[in-house]
C-alpha cells in the first residue's frame, strides 16, 4: 500500500489487520510494511490504535483477523516476547529494565553465557563494552541501571535489543521523555542501526521529530490507516491533520483580553521555599498566567509551596485581598485555589480503580451527604464531567489505568474543577497527550477562564505558553528573571529571560 | 467475529470476579458442609453460638485491621495490646473494688479504662508511623514487645485474676444472651455494620482506600494522609479494646500468653476475606467471614478424631494460602493464555 521507492521487500508486514478488545473493534483493517533500514513513524491520536497494532506487530497482541508476515511468509506470531527470537523486538514505554541489576547483567537477562556451569563474566562484558561503543554510549557494563539517566536506560534497551540480533525494533514513544539534547543522542543511534539495516518502528506525538528522523509515516485514526508517506512529502501541518481529521487553524482558543482593572485574586510577595528564592507575582481574576522556564526552574515549587504541599520559609500570600496562609491542600482547597499535578500517574489518579471514585476524591467533602458519601451524586458528576470533557471510555466501570493519556489528563482536569475553584493552577496541562486531545484541553482551559477563574499554565512547551497565555513569568533557577505580556510574548523573549541572558528587576 | 470474541470474553472475568468476592463465602459454606458431615452435631444450635462467640474476638480485632492495611499499615501489636489492656483492667477493677464496691460501677471504669488504653496504644502506633515517619512494620514490631513484657511484668510473670466478686458481675458479659445470640456475638455484629458503614459509605473509608492505593495522589487531592492514617490505628485500638472488654469476663485472667498470636489471626482473617494486603482494597464483609473461616477450622477440628486438634495451626494456614492463591485471580487466564 505505500506508495513508491519500495527499495527491498518487507521483513515484517501487517495485512489487513483488524483487533477487537471484547466487543470493542480498535483496529480496521490496517496494512503496513517495514523495511530494513528504514525507519518508519506510527502516528495518531491517543487510542487511534497505535500501541495496539504495536503489540501485534510483536506479537503480544494477536490480531482478530488479517495476517502477519515476517519476509514475505505468513506467521502467526509467538505471544510473550517470544518473537524476539525472530528478530522482533518491542521496546516498551515503561523501559523493562531491573533496576538494581548492571547494564551487563540487564543486557543478557535470561540467557546468560556460561562456562562449566557459571557465569561467564568476562565475555559478557567485553561484548555488552562492545556494544556500548558500537552505539556511542559512554556507560560502563558495571553500571548500575538505577544510576543512569532515563535516555541512557534507553539506549540500554537498545542495546539489549542489538545483543539480540534485532532486525526490527519498535518503539513506544521513546522520545517522550528525553530532553532535546538526549533526543539528538538517542536519533544519533537511530541512524547508526538504521545504517546497519535495522528496521525501526516508533511512535512518537513530536510532529517535528517524525519529519526529522523517519523515512516512512503512517498515519492512524481512531483505528483507521489514514495513509503511509514518505516523510518527506509531508510536513508536520499535513500530518496533525491527518491525525485529527480536521482543519487545526484554530489550534489555540482565541484571547479573550482581560480586564485590565480586573481585581488582584492572588497576590504572591518574596515567597520563599525549598527551591524558591524571593518569588513575586500577581494574578488577575480571568486572567491566563504562564509560567515559563527550563525544567528544574522551580515553577512547580512554587505551586507546591502556595498549596501547602510543601512548607514556606517564608513570603506573604494574599487571597482575595486577605492574607493567607494555607497549611494544607484541604485549607487552599477549601479557598478555591487547586493545583493539577503534571505527574497524573504517580500523584494525579488512583489507576487501579474507576472513574467514579477518581473524579470525586479532591472534592469528596461536597459529595457527603449526612455521614456517608451519595452516591447517586457521584454518579451525576461522573455523566457531567464526561460530558464537558469529553471523556471518551469504553464504559463508566472500567479503570483509570487503562484509560489512554488524554482521557486521563481529561479526568484530572474535571476531578480539580468538581471544586469550583477560582484559582486553577495546572502544571504541564498537555503532557504526552496528543494534537487532538491538546487542542481540546486548550479550549477547556480558555472556557474556565471565560467563566471568571484565573488560570496558571506551568508548561514547559513553549508554543502551549504562547498560544495561550495572556501573560507569562519567566523563572530560573528559583527565581523570576523577567514577566512579558501581550505582543512582547515570543519564543525568544522568552529563552531570553529562562537561559539567564536577560532580567528584569522585580518592583 | 466480535460477537463470539465477546460471548468468549465476558464470562470469564465474571467468574474471575466473583470467585474473588464470593470466595470466602463459598468456603465457610464448604467447611460448615464438611463440618456437618464428619459430625451432625457440628450444626446445633449450642455449636454454633458457641462458634459465633469464639470469631468474636478475632473478627472484631480484624475488622480494626482491615482499616490498617487498607490504608497501607500493618499493625502487629493487637495481641499484646489485647494482653496488656486485659491486665491493667484487672488491676484497675480489683484496686477500685476498695472505693467503689463489687457493684456494676467497677466494671464500667474496667470498661472505661480499657477503651482509654485502646485510644491510646492506637494513638501511639499511629503517631509513631505518621509523625515519626517510621513503618508501620517495625513501629508495631516494637509496641508489641513492649506491651507483652508489659503484661508479663504486671503480672509479675504469673497470672492476673480478677476479684471474685466483681466476676460474678461481669460474667454475664461473655456468658449470657440477649435475643438467643451471647452479647459477644452482638457486639461483633454491631462493630462489623458499623466497621462496613465506614469503610464503604463514608469519605473516611475512601481516603483509606486512596492512601492505600497510592499516597501522592491521596495528598494531591487535599487527604489529611497522616491524619487518616493516625484514625486507622486509633479505630484499631479501640477495636482491641472492644475484644478485650468480651474477652476478661471469660476467664477472668490475664497473663503473659493472653492474646498470643492473635495479630496474625487477624491479619489472616482480613486477607482470607480478600483485602489486599498491600493496601488500597478493603472488605469488611470478607474479613467477617476470614475470622469465621479461621474458628470453623478449629471447630471442626474438635469434631474429629480424624486430624489431631494440635494441626489446627496447620489446617489455618493451609487455608491461608489456598484462599490468597485463589484471590490472585489470574490461575485460571495463566492456565488458559499459553
Amino acid at each position: 500500500m505505500p506508495d513508491g521507492q519500495a527499495i527491498s521487500a518487507p521483513i515484517l508486514s501487517a495485512d489487513g489487520i483488524s483487533k477487537s478488545f471484547g466487543s470493542v473493534p480498535v483496529l480496521f483493517s490496517v496494512s503496513m510494511n517495514i523495511r530494513a533500514g528504514e525507519v518508519h513513524a506510527l502516528i495518531g491520536e491517543n487510542g487511534a490504535g497505535k500501541s495496539t497494532l504495536m503489540k501485534i506487530l510483536s506479537g503480544f497482541l494477536q490480531p482478530t483477523s488479517g495476517h502477519i508476515r515476517v519476509d514475505g511468509t505468513t506467521k502467526e506470531l509467538p505471544g510473550n516476547g517470544q518473537s524476539e527470537g525472530l528478530g522482533i523486538v518491542l521496546i516498551h514505554q515503561e523501559l523493562n529494565l531491573a533496576e538494581q541489576m548492571t547494564v551487563e547483567e540487564n543486557v543478557f537477562l535470561g540467557r546468560e553465557l556460561l562456562s562449566r556451569g557459571i557465569l561467564d563474566r568476562t565475555t559478557m562484558r567485553a561484548m555488552v563494552k562492545g556494544y556500548l561503543n558500537d552505539i556511542g554510549l559512554d556507560i560502563s557494563p558495571e553500571d548500575r541501571i538505577s544510576d543512569l539517566s532515563i535516555a541512557q536506560k534507553q539506549m540500554v534497551e537498545i542495546v539489549k535489543a542489538m545483543s539480540r540480533n534485532a532486525r526490527v525494533l519498535i518503539m513506544d514513544e521513546p522520545t517522550a521523555v528525553l530532553t532535546e539534547a538526549e533526543t539528538e543522542l538517542f536519533f544519533a543511534q537511530v541512524r547508526r542501526l538504521k545504517a546497519r539495516g535495522t528496521a525501526i518502528v516508533f511512535v512518537s506525538h513530536k510532529l517535528a521529530e517524525v519529519s526529522a528522523i523517519s523515512d516512512q509515516v503512517t498515519i492512524l485514526r481512531d483505528g483507521q490507516w489514514i495513509g503511509t508517506h514518505a516523510a518527506k512529502d509531508v510536513t508536520p501541518d499535513t500530518m496533525a491533520q491527518m491525525m485529527v481529521g480536521r482543519e487545526l487553524s484554530d489550534f489555540y482558543p482565541p484571547m479573550n483580553e482581560v480586564d485590565v482593572d480586573a481585581d488582584h485574586v492572588l497576590e504572591v510577595r518574596d515567597l520563599v521555599a525549598p527551591g524558591v528564592h524571593n518569588v513575586s507575582f500577581d494574578l488577575r481574576r480571568g486572567e491566563i498566567l504562564g509560567f515559563s522556564g527550563l525544567i528544574g526552574a522551580g515553577r512547580t515549587a512554587v505551586f507546591e509551596a502556595i498549596c501547602g504541599l510543601t512548607p514556606r520559609a517564608h513570603g506573604l500570600i494574599n487571597f482575595d485581598g486577605a492574607p493567607a496562609q494555607f497549611g494544607s491542600v484541604a485549607e487552599a482547597r477549601d479557598a478555591g485555589v487547586v493545583y493539577l499535578t503534571k505527574d497524573r500517574k504517580e500523584k494525579g489518579l488512583l489507576l487501579g480503580q474507576k472513574m467514579r471514585p477518581n473524579l470525586s476524591l479532591f472534592a469528596l467533602p461536597k459529595f457527603v451527604k449526612g455521614l456517608s458519601v451519595d452516591h447517586r451524586a457521584e454518579d451525576a458528576a461522573l455523566t457531567r464531567a464526561i460530558r464537558r470533557f469529553d471523556i471518551r471510555a469504553r464504559d463508566p466501570s472500567v479503570k483509570v489505568g487503562d484509560l489512554s493519556g488524554g482521557n486521563q489528563q481529561k479526568l484530572l482536569l474535571a476531578k480539580v474543577m468538581e471544586c469550583d475553584p477560582r484559582v486553577l493552577i495546572i502544571d504541564e496541562p498537555t503532557r504526552g497527550i496528543d494534537v487532538g486531545t491538546k487542542q481540546q484541553i486548550y479550549h477547556f482551559i480558555a472556557a474556565i477562564a471565560a467563566e471568571g477563574v484565573s488560570v496558571i499554565v506551568v508548561s514547559s512547551e513553549m508554543p502551549e505558553i504562547i498560544g495561550l497565555c495572556h501573560r507569562v513569568v519567566v523563572m530560573r533557577e528559583g527565581e523570576i528573571t523577567g514577566v512579558v505580556t501581550g505582543d512582547h510574548i515570543n519564543e525568544t523573549e522568552i529563552v531570553r529571560y529562562a537561559a539567564g541572558l536577560k532580567r528584569e528587576r522585580q518592583q | 467475529m466480535t460477537e463470539t470474541t465477546m460471548s468468549s470474553a465476558k464470562p470469564s472475568i465474571l467468574r474471575g470476579f466473583d470467585l474473588k468476592t464470593a470466595g470466602p463465602a463459598i468456603a465457610l459454606l464448604i467447611l460448615c458442609v464438611i463440618g456437618f458431615l464428619l459430625n451432625p452435631a457440628f450444626l446445633s444450635e449450642g455449636n454454633i453460638t458457641n462458634l459465633l462467640t469464639r470469631s468474636a474476638f478475632i473478627g472484631i480485632i480484624a475488622v480494626g485491621a482491615t482499616f490498617v492495611i487498607t490504608a497501607g499499615g500493618i499493625d502487629l501489636s493487637v495481641g499484646s495490646m489485647a494482653a496488656v489492656i486485659a491486665g491493667v483492667m484487672i488491676i484497675v477493677m480489683n484496686s477500685a473494688v476498695d472505693t467503689f464496691g463489687t457493684g456494676v460501677t467497677t466494671v464500667l471504669i474496667g470498661c472505661g479504662c480499657s477503651i482509654i488504653l485502646g485510644l491510646g496504644a492506637g494513638l501511639v502506633n499511629g503517631l509513631l508511623t505518621t509523625k515519626g515517619k517510621i513503618e508501620a512494620f517495625i513501629v508495631t514490631l516494637g509496641t508489641m514487645g513492649i506491651y507483652r513484657s508489659l503484661v508479663t511484668y504486671f503480672a509479675d510473670g504469673g497470672t492476673l485474676s480478677l476479684n471474685y466478686d466483681i466476676r460474678g458481675v461481669y460474667r454475664p458479659v461473655y456468658y449470657d444472651s440477649f435475643f438467643g445470640l451471647p452479647i459477644p456475638v452482638w457486639v461483633f455484629i454491631i462493630v462489623s455494620i458499623a466497621g462496613w458503614f465506614l469503610m464503604n459509605r463514608t469519605a473516611f473509608g475512601r481516603y483509606c482506600t486512596a492512601i492505600g492505593s497510592n499516597e501522592s495522589v491521596a495528598k494531591y487531592s487535599a487527604i489529611k494522609v497522616d491524619r487518616v492514617k493516625t484514625l486507622t490505628y486509633v479505630i484499631q485500638g479501640v477495636c482491641v479494646s472492644l475484644a478485650t472488654i468480651i474477652y476478661v469476663p471469660r476467664l477472668g485472667s490475664a497473663s503473659s500468653t493472653t492474646g498470643v498470636l492473635w495479630e496474625l489471626e487477624a491479619i489472616a482473617a482480613v486477607i482470607i476475606g480478600g483485602t489486599v494486603l498491600k493496601g488500597g482494597y478493603g472488605r469488611i464483609g470478607g474479613t467477617i467471614l476470614g475470622a469465621l473461616i479461621l474458628t470453623t477450622i478449629g471447630n471442626i477440628l474438635n469434631f474429629t478424631d480424624m486430624i489431631s486438634n494440635y494441626l489446627n495451626g496447620t489446617m489455618q494456614g493451609l487455608i491461608i494460602i489456598v484462599a490468597v492463591w485463589l484471590q490472585r485471580g489470574d490461575w485460571g487466564r495463566s492456565k488458559s493464555a499459553d
